[in-house]
């Protein structure tokens, strides 16, 4: 013991050196790589081929949530390459594991960018690791399709933003719940981070300010919380007309389960929440969830041509029994929205592919049409569905189309 | 806005909590009160144990939507089931890896650590990413009400009555059973117990397995509150140790009155204060007894 750890520091020292060594050897490798562009533009396209990145969390905690997301964008790039690909060129994939930790995602990003000169880049799903990449984007000039809905606050003219903001996730959905249910008190859950605390902001202004209701409770529990007894004894005793959860993770399954156990059904309770997709229902199971309301832009159940072919061949590809959530689908829509700005403009240079995404539409989208705004966010509409016991949702809502408002004023 | 009646309503239905978190409390730290308590064993996959529990239960779910007739029964099957096999795979893990580990404390967990992540990465192959929910028997689902507005949970109740067989079963076996003498006694002293006859390798290995099997009927048990998922064990571990640390590692009493402790502390704050300020409020306060008192609530007095 004692031998081991007086030599180990002089080992530790010993592998800085080749650490050292190594890291210079890359910087003359990556200096001689730059001084022979591979293409005009600097990106890895020939006349036949072009590369982008897939950088998502396929190990870790978080490939719970991002496998939807590889699959969808996958079957997405495959069915552009067997319509002919983009600008007469394949599209080949390089995939990069973020293995659910943030530095990893930062380091994997710079690598496609800088070493692999990807066209664009469809991945991320939690906010932070979008975090951790930004500054990479940003920096290397690169283009991101990231799929989540989110909590707003930013805009980068390196991000293309297919999921919600949360004004579009919110605010529709609450204006519904108070005009059907008669809504006037309100009990604010979540999981203790950034998202579901600045989207219960946003409701809470929303709340007070225009639905002129009450908010009895808001409350924040840690990640990976198991109990939920105590919460729901409070519920019993507030008695709020509607229950507004944003709880994730494995949080989320102990949460209903246990609403459940303790009587706490839809039948006595309205519950509404905007973290509960097809996903997260295979964990928490149907029966455990059936009758509360979620409010989404997509749920696999919307019945139009559209989504009929895209729930068709994801099915066909992944399998029968696989499902599909809102994400899932919004990633879906990133390589589209990607092909139809390449196309406007004639090019897979960033900053023209930028230029010329705004005003793009996609009528083929899955969840029926989607526009992109100046403000990188798409204009999209807000549905609420109804949680059955078989694990899918019934569609009893759909709102208008909603503008995109991710720095909304009055409502921080 | 809220009558006497209801009043009296919530306060049953909080002590109930209370209690029902206590049980949950115990129960995964039974397993690791063996492991770490009396081996010294730092085990960090032990959370994976009770996965292991979790996804048994669900696979047997599953066996039972095609078979009708084992519907109401297959939960006691799985939990029978789920011990055997986490003890199974808990005694391959310690003769591969832990009984080369043994008085290398901080090397053994690094290597359990290790071993934790490379079965939750096993849990994602086999299983897929996903969560995974087994359909629970009607038995085991809804509440129970003896009022109107009294709602006691039935899985709570199951927890509960699982977990005081356990206990006692525990109990029974360390105190008043020749194995348990033995266990005691390689804890207490390897080399004397050794010297006395007693087998002290096999001790290791049976005790490492009977608490990998204690994880895993804590996993099958979870089912009925909590996830199954890959990583659905780790969310227990932190509280697991912060159990048997804080009632002092040697302990059984300990490891019940601090589970106890902390779970009475975490329900009370949770329903007066808000969720995350609970816990601040809860590890606090173990922070503050560790370090009165270093060793834990409940010691035992060996000479060394």
């Amino acid at each position: 013991m004692q031998i081991h750890s007086s030599r180990s520091p002089f080992r530790m020292v010993r592998f800085g050196w080749a650490f050292v060594m190594s890291a210079l050897g890359a910087m003359v490798l990556s200096a001689v790589a730059h001084a022979e562009p591979a293409t005009t533009t600097g990106q890895a396209v020939t006349d036949t081929e072009v590369t982008v990145g897939q950088l998502h969390s396929a190990t870790g905690t978080m490939a719970i949530s991002e496998t939807g997301s590889i699959q969808a964008e996958r079957l997405a790039i495959d069915q552009i390459n067997a319509s002919g690909g983009i600008l007469g060129r394949k599209i080949k994939i390089i995939q990069e594991d973020g293995a659910s930790d943030w530095p990893t995602f930062a380091e994997k990003s710079k690598k496609l960018l800088t070493s692999d000169h990807v066209a664009a880049v469809f991945g991320c799903w939690t906010s932070a690791s979008r975090k951790a990449v930004l500054p990479v984007f940003e920096k290397e000039n690169g283009l991101l399709y990231y799929p989540t809905f989110y909590e707003g606050l930013e805009q980068s003219k390196n991000v293309f933003y297919t999921g919600q903001e949360a004004t579009q996730q919110i605010l529709a959905g609450l204006d519904w719940i108070a005009k059907e249910k008669k809504a006037k008190t309100f009990f604010l859950i979540g999981s203790d981070y950034i998202w579901p605390r600045t989207s219960n902001k946003i409701a809470r202004k929303h709340i007070e300010n225009v639905l002129h209701g009450t908010v009895v409770g808001e409350e924040y529990y840690p990640l990976g919380h198991t109990q939920f007894g105590s919460l729901i004894n409070k519920i019993k005793l507030k008695k709020p007309d509607v229950v507004y959860a944003i709880v994730v993770g494995g949080s989320n399954v102990s949460f209903y389960k246990q609403l459940k156990a303790a009587g706490v059904t839809a039948d006595k309770q309205n519950l509404l929440t905007i973290s509960v997709t097809e996903d997260e229902m295979l964990g928490i199971g149907g029966e455990n969830v059936a009758g509360f309301y979620a409010a989404m832009k997509y749920f696999q159940s919307l019945d139009n041509e559209n989504n009929k072919k895209f729930v068709a061949a994801f099915k066909a590809k992944y399998g029968p029994k696989s499902v599909i959530g809102d994400v899932t689908q919004a990633a879906y829509e990133g390589p589209w929205l990607w092909k139809a700005a390449v196309e406007k403009a004639k090019s897979f240079d960033v900053d023209k592919v930028v230029a010329a995404s705004p005003g793009i539409e996609l009528k083929t989208a899955p969840e029926g049409y989607v526009k992109i705004h100046k403000n990188h966010h798409l204009w999209s509409k807000l549905r609420i569905g109804q949680a059955q016991a078989d694990g899918q949702f019934k569609v009893l809502y759909e709102s208008g189309l909603i503008e995109p408002n991710p720095f909304p004023k009055g409502y921080q | 806005m809220t009558s006497a009646s209801d009043f009296f309503s919530i306060v049953v239905m909080q002590g109930f909590n209370g209690l029902s978190s206590f049980a949950v409390l115990l129960l995964m730290a039974l397993g690791l009160a063996i492991i770490f308590g009396q081996m010294g064993v730092i085990n960090m996959a032990h959370g994976e144990f009770l996965t292991i529990g979790a996804y048994t239960t669900f696979l047997l779910s599953q066996l039972s939507e095609k078979l009708p007739w084992f519907q109401k029964s297959y939960f006691l099957l799985a939990v029978l089931l789920s011990f055997f096999i986490a003890a199974g795979i808990g005694l391959l893990v310690e003769h591969f890896m832990i009984r080369h580990l043994y008085r290398r404390p901080l090397d053994t967990l690094l290597a359990t650590w290790g071993l934790s992540l490379i079965m939750q990465q096993g849990f994602r192959s086999i299983f897929g990413a996903k969560e995974v929910s087994a359909t629970l028997p009607e038995w085991l689902m809804g509440s129970f009400k003896p009022t109107a507005s009294i709602d006691i949970p039935i899985n709570g109740v199951f927890v509960m009555g699982l977990t005081l067989v356990l206990t006692t079963g525990v109990f029974f076996i360390l105190l008043k059973t020749r194995w348990g003498v033995w266990v005691r006694a390689t804890t207490q002293n390897r080399v004397m117990a050794a010297a006395a006859g007693i087998n002290t390798r096999k001790i290791d290995r049976g005790a490492f397995a009977l608490g990998c099997g204690l994880a895993g009927i804590a996993g099958a048990a979870f089912t009925t509150i909590g996830s199954t998922g890959p990583t659905s064990g780790s969310l227990y571990i932190v509280d697991t140790f912060l159990v048997v640390v804080f009632g002092g590692a040697e302990s059984l009493v300990g490891t019940i009155a601090s589970a106890f402790g902390i779970a009475q502390t975490q329900a009370t704050s949770e329903f007066f204060l808000t969720g995350s300020t609970a816990k601040v409020l809860t590890l606090t306060a173990i922070i503050v007894v560790l370090m009165l008192r270093p060793q834990g609530l409940f010691t035992i007095r060996v000479r060394r």
